[in-house]
């Protein structure tokens, strides 16, 4: 069959490009390292831990790429990026090209590039790791490095946009899903509005995830291409609540595409849970990163703490213990129940953690917390753990060793243990399908729900997930919008 | 934004504002609220809507002046901009006919009980309303809550104005003349625990409404979490309204006073700002 990616391969500047070095010369080399933030500078401030590759060293790493015939990477990207063109167009110095390569699949790079669990994915695909049993091609931090080449430049290209058809479409939520979405519906002509419950745009990437892993003027400025495209944001509006569904339909909607996250913190339902300096990471991360509650002229309160333990082994886990140890905590600790391999935490996460002074205690539990006299968590009950079989998730499951049981001091606890699906929309809608563990039951191939106008994607459906999946399903969305569209 | 179109002083600490809010004053039901903003600096903070006018297009607002935030509210003057409000969040009041409704109001507790005193006098019951504060000055919509309850008692602390006592003495009054099948108690967290005391003697259904630490109000951050019969929920979305007797009140007043201290510094500092 004849791909985009076939017909790139075929080009003639492709085929010199693979003469210029030898195959066994580009594998070779060593995989780029990412330049960062020095660990005890860092972890008293903001600013971006990894600072992004040079031009020299993003062309040296773009010439590992050996240009397979039958590249694996791409069946390892959930929006099918054409990695290998964008790749050796950095190769050939053509950066704004490498861009303009990704953006046809993905509208988000700059973010991409920074939060994709590549190791998982793409790279985790690559050939080198594959078949060579080596270091996959950098693929992330080449697209991250082609994504700031452009926004640098000044010469950031808005993707082309289909004439309007004039047919009103919403999206609900304005995170990775609705965002994705919103520009692919964008491009196909329709009027598409997105409606967000928070004041500002971005959802988990804004409220969640902090500066110094993403930065909000990256954010921003991916953002605002899609209000280049057309794409209209209305905040502080709760669909199903400040508007009911039928309410927007009578306003010519005609169709929605619920994309509203996973917004329900989980606790585990022990005793002392809800004492004062006890949060759930989602409230931590929102008065820090949305709220600006650490910086003195805002108005949102933050406890600091100085000895700070965070529960959980995931991403948010990691962005909650080493924002805290920014906020001036003196020890910063994960508890985690299982050990170092089964945390979910990408291992450049957990990597940057313990560079940063993060204690990790590994195999432990909390049983119980205690407080003062003002109610404030002073001490934690810890259990120790053992590995017994594997359990569903295909993990050694903890097995609680009786008699371990001891007492750590803490002065703040951040309980990351996941989220549950945000209940707002099943409420409003009573028809929507939804499954016994409260996502919305759709479509895999459309998205498409029990309610035929209404289509959802991202964590609302997968319960927990990436960036990248919520993306990749806001994309299937919106063609399988455009196709139940155009049979109406 | 939202524009204040309208203000009125209760006494010098608690104003209402009335403002634009469209969509909110269509949708709003008893009980209902909202999470404001006032400006780019500002927190979020919960307000329960005590009323609404579609064909004003504005809902009302009662703020009474207790820190930074409630005071630059409190500040505002009509043609102002609240920067953010959104809502109408959390469940709405569930009202039917169920006999005689025993109603208490603490001090700006009084302000959305008074759509909820409206709502159950429309569904038919006999609404027998309590109206308590600390002084003469905090008893609010006096006029209003009468229009809709068949008798009203007022009782202040310092009997400034009607009987002097607590909420709980006037509940004591109307429970023991006749006969209530059930309550709603709306004010502050100490109030609440008390009426809810009195009615659970007399196994009297008791509503009480939560007004807990709240950031984004739909469900993503479980500040608001109270212990409800030995449960945690939120009062975002699975509240505002709970029933009064499962309610943990006792953590509900710890996890209140959280930033007790960063918020009365803050208060502090932005009271000397005023004054120079």
């Amino acid at each position: 069959m004849e791909t985009q990616f076939n017909i790139d391969r075929d080009a003639s500047w492709r085929e010199e490009l693979r003469k210029r070095l030898k195959t066994k010369d580009r594998t070779l080399r060593e995989r780029v390292k990412m330049l960062e933030e020095e660990p005890n500078i860092r972890n008293k401030n903001y600013f971006e831990v990894n600072k992004g590759l040079t031009e020299d060293l993003a062309v040296f790493e773009a010439e590992r790429c050996i240009d397979c015939p039958e590249p694996t990477c791409i069946s390892g990207c959930p929006v099918g990026v054409n990695i290998p063109t964008f790749i050796k167009k950095i190769e050939m110095r053509d950066f704004l090209g490498a861009a303009a390569v990704l953006k046809t699949t993905n509208t988000l790079p700059a973010i991409c590039g920074r939060v994709c669990p590549q190791e998982k994915q793409c790279e985790a695909m690559c050939f080198y790791v594959q078949k060579m049993k080596k270091e996959a091609v950098a693929i992330g931090y080449l697209e991250r490095f082609a994504a700031d080449f452009e926004r640098n430049s000044g010469k950031i290209s808005i993707p082309e946009v289909s004439s309007s058809n004039g047919i009103k479409v919403a999206a609900i939520g304005a995170g990775p899903a609705s965002l994705t979405f919103a520009a692919e519906i964008k491009r196909l002509g329709y009027e598409i509005t997105v409606f967000e419950a928070l004041h500002d745009i971005g959802g988990v990437l804004k409220y969640g995830i902090p500066e110094f892993r993403l930065p909000n003027f990256i954010i921003d400025s991916e953002i605002n291409i899609l209000r280049k495209m057309g794409v209209q944001f209305v905040t502080n509006f709760v669909v199903g609540k400040t508007a009911s569904f039928e309410e927007l339909r009578s306003q010519g909607y005609k169709a929605f595409f619920v994309g509203s996250g996973a917004g329900l913190p989980n606790f585990m339902n022990i005793p002392g849970e809800n004492l004062i300096g006890i949060y759930s990471s989602n409230e931590y991360l929102t008065r820090i990163n949305l709220m600006s509650a650490a910086k003195e002229i805002f108005d949102t309160p933050i406890l600091k703490g100085k000895k700070v333990a965070v529960i959980g082994g995931g991403n948010t886990a990691m962005d909650s213990v080493r924002t805290a140890k920014r906020l001036g905590a003196e020890r910063a600790m994960i508890i985690y129940r299982r050990s170092r391999i089964e945390m979910p935490a990408r291992v450049e996460e957990v990597k940057h953690a313990e560079e940063e002074g993060i204690e990790f205690l590994n195999l432990h539990n909390p049983l119980e917390y205690l407080g003062d006299k003002n109610g404030r968590v002073c001490q934690m009950k810890l259990q120790k753990m053992g590995l017994g079989e594997p359990d569903k998730s295909g993990r050694r499951s903890p097995v609680p060793i009786v008699g371990s049981e001891h007492f750590v001091e803490v002065d703040m606890v951040i309980v990351a243990i996941g989220v549950s699906p945000n209940p707002l929309i099943p409420q409003s809608v009573k028809e929507l399908q939804i499954s016994k563990w409260g996502t919305v039951i759709v479509n895999e191939e459309t998205m498409q729900t029990s309610v035929p106008d209404i289509f959802a994607g991202g964590d609302i459906v997968r319960g927990g997930a990436t960036v990248i999946l919520a993306m990749g399903d806001g994309r299937r969305a919106a063609s399988g919008v455009h196709s139940y569209l155009a049979k109406s | 934004m939202n524009k204040i179109i309208s203000k009125h002083h209760f006494s010098e600490n608690v104003v209402q504002l009335e403002v634009l809010a469209p969509y909110i004053s269509r949708n709003r039901k008893p009980g209902h609220f909202v999470i404001v903003r006032i400006d780019e600096n500002g927190e979020r903070i919960p307000l329960t809507i005590s009323g609404s006018s579609s064909a004003r297009e504005t809902i009302t607002l009662v703020i009474q002046k207790v820190g930074v935030t409630s005071s630059k509210l409190a500040s505002l003057e009509v043609g102002d901009s609240i920067l953010d409000v959104v809502g109408p969040l959390g469940k709405a009041t569930h009202i039917e006919n169920v006999g005689t409704v025993l109603m208490a109001g603490g001090g700006v507790g009084i302000a959305p009980l008074l759509p909820i005193v409206e709502g159950f006098k429309k569904a038919g019951n006999r609404v027998l309303t309590v109206l308590a504060a600390r002084n003469k000055n905090l008893i609010l919509l006096e006029n209003e809550i009468r229009k809709h309850s068949d008798e009203v008692l007022i009782v202040t602390d310092d009997g400034s104005y009607g009987n002097k006592g607590l909420v709980t003495d006037g509940m004591e009054k109307f429970i023991q003349k006749e006969k209530i099948h059930s309550c709603v108690a709306i004010g502050p967290a100490i109030m609440m625990k008390f009426a809810c005391k009195t009615t659970q003697k007399y196994n009297i259904p008791t509503l009480v409404s939560l007004n807990t630490i709240m950031v984004d109000g739909t469900g993503m951050c479980g500040a608001c979490r109270v212990s409800v019969a030995g449960k945690t929920k939120f009062v975002c979305v699975d509240g505002p309204e709970f029933d009064g007797h499962s309610v943990d009140f006792d953590e509900m007043l710890q996890r209140l006073s959280a930033y007790k201290a960063e918020e009365s510094a803050a208060y502090e500092k932005y009271l000397q700002n005023l004054e120079k």
